[in-house]
C-alpha cells in the first residue's frame, strides 16, 4: 500500500510541477545576486543570503531558508490537504477502501507519501541550489574554512553534515502542517478547503509569534522552531531550539494523526 | 451470498434506510430497484462497508461486513454510482495501480488479468491514452473492468450502464449474463426497469427507504389470468362479454375468462372478428408502480 502511494505521487505530474516551481525562487535569487553582488546585509534577510556571496556552496541552506517560512509549507498544505479529500472529490476514495484498503493503513500511507515528497523536494532544491550556487557565486576559496555563524572556522567536512543535518530538520519542521493538513483532509472532501485550512493554522502562528501578549502561546506555535536549524552552524550546535522543534512537531503528528485516525475510520463515505 | 436483516441508515433525523432484509442466493441475478433516493445507494454502500449501519447486520459470502471486509471484499467487485479513476493516467496504468492495494491482488498475473478484463469490456485497443480523454462510455467499461479484475465470485454494480449507448448496454447485458453462467452472483441495482427486466432472476424494490417487494421475476410476470383480445369489433365484443370486460382501450380488451379456446369461440360465434387474442402478463413497471409511491424526487407542499 505504501509502495503504491509514492508510485502514485512519482506518477502524479502535480509533484513535479510543484517542486518545480518550489526550485524556481531560489534559482531567481541566485540569478539576481550573481548578477548584481548585492547580498543582504549580514543580519537581515533570509538565513545565509549574506554568506553565499563569498561561498556558493552554501547556496543550499540558503535556499531552504527562503523557502521554509512560506513555500515549502504551503506546498505540503497542498499535497497534504490533497490526500484524502481529492481521493473523495474524484471518487476514487470508495474504490480505494473497498479493494480493501484499511482505513488507518491508508492515512499511514498517505502521511508517508507527504513526507517522501517533503524529503524529495528538499533533496531537489538542495541539489539544484548547489549546482547554481556553485556555478552562478562561485566556489568560494575552497583552502578557506567556512566562517561559522558563531564566529569560529567549519572545516568542510563538518559543513557537510551539518547542511545534512539542515535539511533533515527542514523535513522534520514539515510535519507538524503535513499532520493537521492530513486531518482537515479527513474532515473535508474538499481539497482546497483542507489546505486552506492548514495555511491559515500557519499563518496564524506566524502572526502569533511578531505579538508580545502572546508571549505564553510561543512556545507551542508549530512555525516556532522552524529556522533553528541556523543552531547547527552555531560552534559548538545549539541544541535547545532544535530539539524542542522536533519534540513540538513529534507532538503536532501524534494529536492531529490521532484526530485524523478518529474522525476516518468511523466516517461514512458517502463521496 | 447477500444475507441482511434489519438494515438501518439513519442520518440525523432523516432514516435512509428502514429495517430492510434481503437474501440473494449464489448464482442470482439480483435486481435492487427503487426510484432515486429511496436509499439503493445508501444499501449498496453499507453491503461494501463504506456507510456504517446504524442498526442490522451484513453477511458477505457468509461473513459478517464491515468486520470481515479484508475476507470478503477481495472476492467482491464492485461499481458504486458512477466510475471513478485517477485521470492522468492510461486505464492500463490505473487498473495495475488500483489492483496493487490491499490484499488479493496477484502480481504475476496482473498484467495478464488487466489484459483480459480490457478485453472482456471492450478497451483492449485504447493503449496509453490518458482517461482524462475517455469518453463517458469508456469510463464506465473501465469501471466494470476494475471491478471484474480479480475475478469475483459477488458483483455488485449500481447502474451499470449508465452513459453507455444502446450497442454499449447490449454488449454489458451479454457480458453479465456470460460471468452468471459461470456461477458469478449478480446483485444489480438499477432504476431501469427495462435493463433488470431482461437480466434478473430475482427482484427486491425499495420505496422511500423501505423494502416493499421481493420475488422471483418469474413469479411476478405470471399470467394473471386474464386475456388481451384485440378486435375491430369493440362493442359487439362489450356487449357479449359484459361483464367479465376488465379494461379497454382502442382495439383491446382485457377479458377475465377460464379458457382462451372458449373465449375465442364464443366471439367468434357473436360475429366479433378476433385478430389476436393473448395471455395478459403485468410488466414489471406496473408491478414496480403498484409497489411504490409517488417519485421521491418530487418535493411538495403539506
Amino acid at each position: 500500500m505504501i509502495a503504491t502511494e509514492l508510485r502514485k505521487l512519482l506518477l502524479s505530474p502535480r509533484t513535479w510541477v510543484t517542486i518545480a516551481l518550489l526550485d524556481t525562487l531560489p534559482t531567481l535569487v541566485a540569478i539576481l545576486l550573481a548578477l548584481t553582488d548585492l547580498g543582504p546585509r549580514p543580519g537581515t534577510g533570509p538565513a545565509f543570503l549574506s554568506a553565499v556571496l563569498t561561498d556558493g556552496s552554501l547556496y543550499p541552506l540558503a535556499a531552504i531558508g527562503i523557502l521554509l517560512p512560506l513555500f515549502l509549507p504551503a506546498a505540503v498544505a497542498v499535497m497534504a490537504g490533497d490526500s484524502v479529500a481529492g481521493e473523495a472529490q474524484g471518487g476514487t476514495l470508495r474504490y480505494l477502501l473497498i479493494r480493501p484498503v484499511g482505513r488507518t493503513q491508508l492515512l499511514i500511507a498517505k502521511l508517508i507519501a507527504v513526507i517522501a515528497f517533503v524529503v524529495l523536494a528538499v533533496l531537489i532544491v538542495a541539489v539544484t541550489a548547489y549546482g547554481v550556487g556553485t556555478l552562478l557565486l562561485g566556489n568560494g576559496d575552497q583552502a578557506a574554512l567556512t566562517t561559522s555563524v558563531s564566529g569560529s572556522s567549519l572545516s568542510s567536512n563538518q559543513v557537510i553534515w551539518r547542511t545534512a543535518l539542515a535539511l533533515a530538520y527542514a523535513t522534520l519542521s514539515m510535519l507538524g502542517v503535513a499532520a493537521v493538513a492530513l486531518f482537515l483532509s479527513t474532515v473535508t472532501d474538499s481539497p482546497l478547503a483542507a489546505a486552506l485550512g492548514a495555511l491559515a493554522l500557519l499563518i496564524g502562528s506566524s502572526l502569533l509569534l511578531t505579538l508580545d501578549a502572546a508571549h505564553t502561546l510561543q512556545p507551542y506555535l508549530p512555525t516556532r522552531y522552524w529556522l533553528a536549524f541556523v543552531d547547527l552552524f552555531r560552534d559548538p550546535i545549539l541544541w535547545r531550539d532544535l530539539t524542542h522543534g522536533a519534540l513540538l512537531q513529534g507532538a503536532y503528528v501524534a494529536v492531529f494523526l490521532g484526530a485524523a485516525w478518529a474522525n476516518f475510520t468511523t466516517k461514512d463515505i458517502t463521496s | 451470498m447477500i444475507a441482511v436483516e434489519g438494515l438501518t441508515k439513519r442520518y440525523g433525523g432523516l432514516v435512509a434506510v428502514d429495517g430492510i432484509d434481503l437474501e440473494v442466493q449464489r448464482g442470482d441475478i439480483y435486481g435492487f430497484l427503487g426510484a432515486n433516493g429511496s436509499g439503493k445507494t445508501t444499501t449498496v454502500r453499507m453491503l461494501l462497508g463504506l456507510v456504517l449501519p446504524t442498526a442490522g447486520s451484513i453477511r458477505l459470502i457468509g461473513q459478517p461486513m464491515p468486520r470481515s471486509a479484508r475476507q470478503v471484499l477481495p472476492r467482491v467487485g464492485a461499481l458504486v454510482e458512477g466510475p471513478a479513476a485517477y485521470q492522468h493516467l492510461s486505464g492500463h496504468t490505473h487498473l495495475a495501480l488500483l489492483d496493487s492495494m490491499g490484499p488479493g491482488g496477484d502480481r504475476g498475473t496482473r498484467k495478464l488479468r488487466i489484459a483480459d478484463v480490457l478485453e472482456q469490456v471492450g478497451l483492449s485497443g485504447v493503449g496509453s491514452r490518458p482517461i482524462r480523454a475517455y469518453s463517458l462510455g469508456m469510463r464506465q467499461r473501465l469501471g466494470l473492468a476494475s471491478a471484474l479484475l480479480r475475478t469475483p465470485e459477488l458483483l455488485i454494480l449500481d447502474e451499470p450502464t449508465n452513459g453507455l449507448d444502446p450497442q454499449g448496454i447490449r454488449e454489458v447485458r451479454e457480458l453479465l449474463l456470460g460471468l452468471n453462467r459461470v456461477g458469478t452472483t449478480i446483485f444489480l441495482s438499477s432504476h431501469l426497469l427495462a435493463e433488470v427486466e431482461q437480466l434478473c432472476t430475482r427482484v427486491g424494490v425499495l420505496d422511500q427507504g423501505r423494502l416493499v417487494l421481493e420475488e422471483d421475476l418469474a413469479v411476478l410476470q405470471a399470467p394473471s389470468g386474464r386475456y388481451v383480445v384485440r378486435t375491430p369489433d369493440v362493442e359487439k365484443a362489450r356487449i357479449q362479454l359484459g361483464e367479465r370486460v376488465g379494461l379497454h382501450s382502442g382495439h383491446l380488451l382485457v377479458v377475465s375468462c377460464e379458457s382462451p379456446a372458449a373465449l375465442n369461440e364464443e366471439l367468434v360465434r357473436a360475429g366479433v372478428r378476433v385478430e389476436a387474442l393473448s395471455p395478459e402478463r403485468r410488466t414489471l413497471e406496473e408491478v414496480v408502480l403498484e409497489a411504490t409511491g409517488p417519485s421521491s424526487d418530487r418535493v411538495e407542499s403539506a
